[in-house]
């Protein structure tokens, strides 16, 4: 099995066979990272560039360090420090960079579908770090990763994703590529927060957390931006952190060995207790290095790596 | 110029009866309709056996002049009309300045003096389109508007319509009502469903509708205003217009081609093309909206013509601008998804296109027939041509029914007794 695709802009598009290849490529990413020499030549005379029109740091330094372990030079541009902040558009923005020997262009943008409409105006790979509300793949891919790590494969798991469902790129990306797997995933938030049709794309809807917990393998816990509160989506962060916050009597309800994930940055007290998020349970410091592994993976085989060694 | 229309089929949309006939055209009059006419004066026009049908209206174009001349400008969407078998349209008024003072009105309508369609402009109901203070109406429609409409900036305050509702109706103006709660809408870039929750774009839900159909049906009732519905697109404003035309109000309504022809899923690819407002709906609403279409509910169809220049359709989805061109695609359309699946009678069809439309406006030309004035459109219900946006006369090419194969379009469209469109080219 090749990857045959020029961008990753979502896992809507892709098989299991190629979430497999993607996964099964971070293994050994993996093991580097753990090594005292962090670096392989695999991509010397690569190049990538992060361009994020949205702020984010785990993202951007997670991309940075998977091109820099595998040798390719790298370059980040801001919104607010690149031509875009003169009205440039994106295409032209996207020919430019082409036209000075970009091979990967890895974006963030506020607009969904941002990702998709950059890969059609430009021939070099683009890698979609998150696009408005629609996708986040490399942080579906990290949290699978994790998942099929410590559960060994996705058949028959139950997984949870709690929070604000609407406006999340994670949880579209996770539904995707979990059901994809055979995994069965439950949404569930406040009916304000969850989007409409959602059970259209496999997902099983609920709004009562105790239900939705019953016997679940994983429990991936959003994080609920405070000024959704603002915007009137509900009322209170006290009793939204009454109704969906994950602490340890909520998780009476899961699967014993059910493991907690958190795309992060946490709102500690709020949708997560501390004593869960520092748990035994939580995995949610090694998903940060299962993120560098996967983009790594990512990276290698975007650039056509197959015809190089992994290992070497 | 004299010309005899020969051995076409003549359609009245009033009686809904197609009969054999010629016409005899002069000095932009019809001046003799009859089986068999010959007049060696007379320039020969042969129709052939299609439809010799009263000039279609489209009641809803965005002709973008003045402001916006780089999208379109009076010229080319006249000319645009022309091609798609329109001998008038009516302009929204939402161009710069809004065309909400006469002087708007008389430059759009001497900029139109020479143009390849009729042009009605429509006024604003509101200063600036702004929803708080009455337009001079009376003004308005001394100059020539013909209908008062805040297209696409909807009236949001109940209280600021009710009264433009009252004053409309003092002078015997129609009211033209984009249907949009805006707090529902909110910022929405897509109807609200699956397609909206996988894209992760904003969704419009069909309330967002169907609350101001509600409201303006409430209040054209307290008023006695003449209300028309622009471009409804849900099942449930297909029930309340059907529910108030039971009631004896005096509402009217209109459905676009995109409406009755796209789902969501159009916008499936992020396809900035179909972007528009009100939103492409579901399959469930767009057999509503034929159901409404047929049984009478819906009397008009209307383009919404709404050009958008190739830099603005070119971008990130949500940045995009609403709207899409109609005026050279809709006789295709409708001929393709309404008159060949039997949902409307040719005569139907042909009245929702132009009757209907010149009854909510109050404009003559019901009818082909001695005295009328010579505006007519010649449809070839068998003519078949493939939708390329590099051929349309519109200076935008923001259309989604690329390659889409059309089948019955116009063959000729005659202005006040003039050739403009013969067999598929613009003779101006």
């Amino acid at each position: 099995m090749f990857w045959q695709r020029k961008d990753l802009l979502g896992l809507r598009q892709l098989t299991p066979e190629e979430i497999n290849l993607v996964l099964d490529t971070a293994v050994p990413m993996k093991e580097i990272i753990g090594r005292k020499i962090k670096k392989t030549p695999t991509l010397r005379g690569r190049s990538m560039v992060t361009l994020f029109y949205e702020n984010s740091t785990r993202t951007r330094t997670s991309f940075d360090l998977a091109a820099k372990f595998l040798s390719a030079d790298t370059v980040g541009l801001s919104a607010s420090s690149s031509s875009v902040a003169k009205g440039e558009s994106l295409r032209d923005t996207g020919l430019t960079l082409t036209a000075m020997g970009v091979d990967v262009v890895v974006m963030r943008h506020p607009a969904s579908g941002a990702a998709e409409y950059l890969a059609r105006c430009i021939p070099a790979a683009v890698i979609n770090a998150g696009d408005g509300t629609h996708e986040h793949p490399t942080q579906a891919l990290l949290d699978m990763f994790a998942i099929r790590e410590k559960k060994g494969s996705f058949a028959g798991l139950k997984v949870a994703i709690v929070g604000d469902i609407l406006h999340s790129r994670v949880a579209r990306s996770n539904i995707w590529g979990l059901t994809k797997m055979g995994a069965e995933v439950r949404v569930v938030g406040p009916a304000t927060l969850l989007p409409a049709e959602i059970e259209q794309m496999g997902a099983r809807v609920y709004t009562e957390l105790d239900a939705a917990l019953e016997g679940v393998d994983v429990v991936n816990v959003l994080r609920i931006q405070l000024e959704r509160q603002q915007q009137g989506l509900f009322p209170s962060i006290r009793e939204y952190s009454r109704l969906f916050g994950i602490n340890q009597r909520r998780l009476e309800r899961t699967a014993p060995d059910a493991l907690i994930l958190h795309p992060g940055p946490m709102n500690r007290g709020v949708e997560i207790d501390p004593q869960v998020a520092y748990g035994s349970r939580s995995v949610i410091t090694e998903q940060v290095t299962n993120g560098v592994a996967v983009r790594m993976a990512l990276l290698y085989l975007l650039t056509g790596g197959e015809h190089s060694a992994i290992s070497n | 110029m004299r010309y005899l229309i020969k051995g076409g089929v003549v359609v009245d949309p009033v009686s809904e009866k197609l009969f054999e006939s010629d016409l005899i055209v002069e000095n932009g009059s019809i001046v003799e309709i009859g089986r068999e006419l010959k007049d060696p004066q007379a320039e020969i026009i042969d129709a052939g056996g299609r439809y010799v049908c009263p000039g279609l209206l489209d009641m809803h174009v965005h002709l973008r002049e003045p402001g916006y001349e780089y999208k379109e400008n009076i010229q080319s969407g006249t000319r645009a009309a022309a091609m798609g078998g329109f001998t008038a349209v009516a302009c929204m008024p939402n161009t710069n300045p809004v065309a909400d003072n006469a002087a708007v009105i008389n430059l759009i309508k001497q900029k139109a003096g020479n143009a390849a369609a009729r042009v009605y402009p429509i006024g604003a109901l509101t200063k600036g389109s702004q929803g708080k203070e009455l337009t001079e109406m009376a003004d308005l429609k001394a100059a020539g508007a013909v209908a008062l409409s805040d297209d696409g900036q909807p009236v949001m305050d109940a209280g600021i319509m009710y009264r433009v509702m009252q004053y409309a109706a003092m002078l015997g103006l129609t009211v033209i009502s984009h249907c949009e709660d805006l707090s529902l809408a909110a910022g929405g870039q897509m109807h609200e469903g699956v397609v909206s929750t996988m894209l992760g774009l904003k969704g419009i839900p069909a309330a967002a509708e169907e609350v101001m159909v509600a409201r303006d049906i409430l209040l054209a009732e307290a008023t006695g205003c003449r209300l028309h519905l622009a471009h409804i697109s849900t099942a449930g404003s297909v029930r309340l217009v059907r529910e108030a035309k039971a009631r004896g109000i005096k509402v009217s309504a209109e459905v676009t081609p995109h409406h009755f022809t796209l789902t969501e899923e159009a916008v499936q690819g992020f396809n900035t093309n179909a972007k528009v407002n009100p939103p492409l709906r579901r399959q469930a609403d767009v057999e509503a909206v034929k159901e409404g279409l047929r049984d009478g509910t819906i009397d008009v169809i209307a383009t919404d013509h709404a050009p958008h220049a190739y830099h603005e359709k070119d971008a990130e989805f949500q940045y995009a601008p609403n709207g899409l061109i109609g005026l050279e695609t809709a006789v295709g359309l409708v001929f393709t998804k309404l008159v060949q699946p039997g949902i409307l009678t040719v005569p139907q069809a042909v009245a929702k296109l132009s009757w209907h439309p010149k009854q909510v406006l109050g404009l003559p030309g019901g009818n082909l027939q001695p005295g009328a004035v010579a505006d007519i459109t010649i449809l070839d219900p068998n003519l078949s041509e493939v939708v390329d946006p590099t051929k349309l006369q519109s200076k935008s090419k923001n259309t989604p029914f690329v390659r889409w194969k059309l089948t019955g379009l116009p063959v000729t469209t005659m202005v006040n007794g003039k050739i403009i469109m013969q067999e598929r080219r613009l003779l101006v």
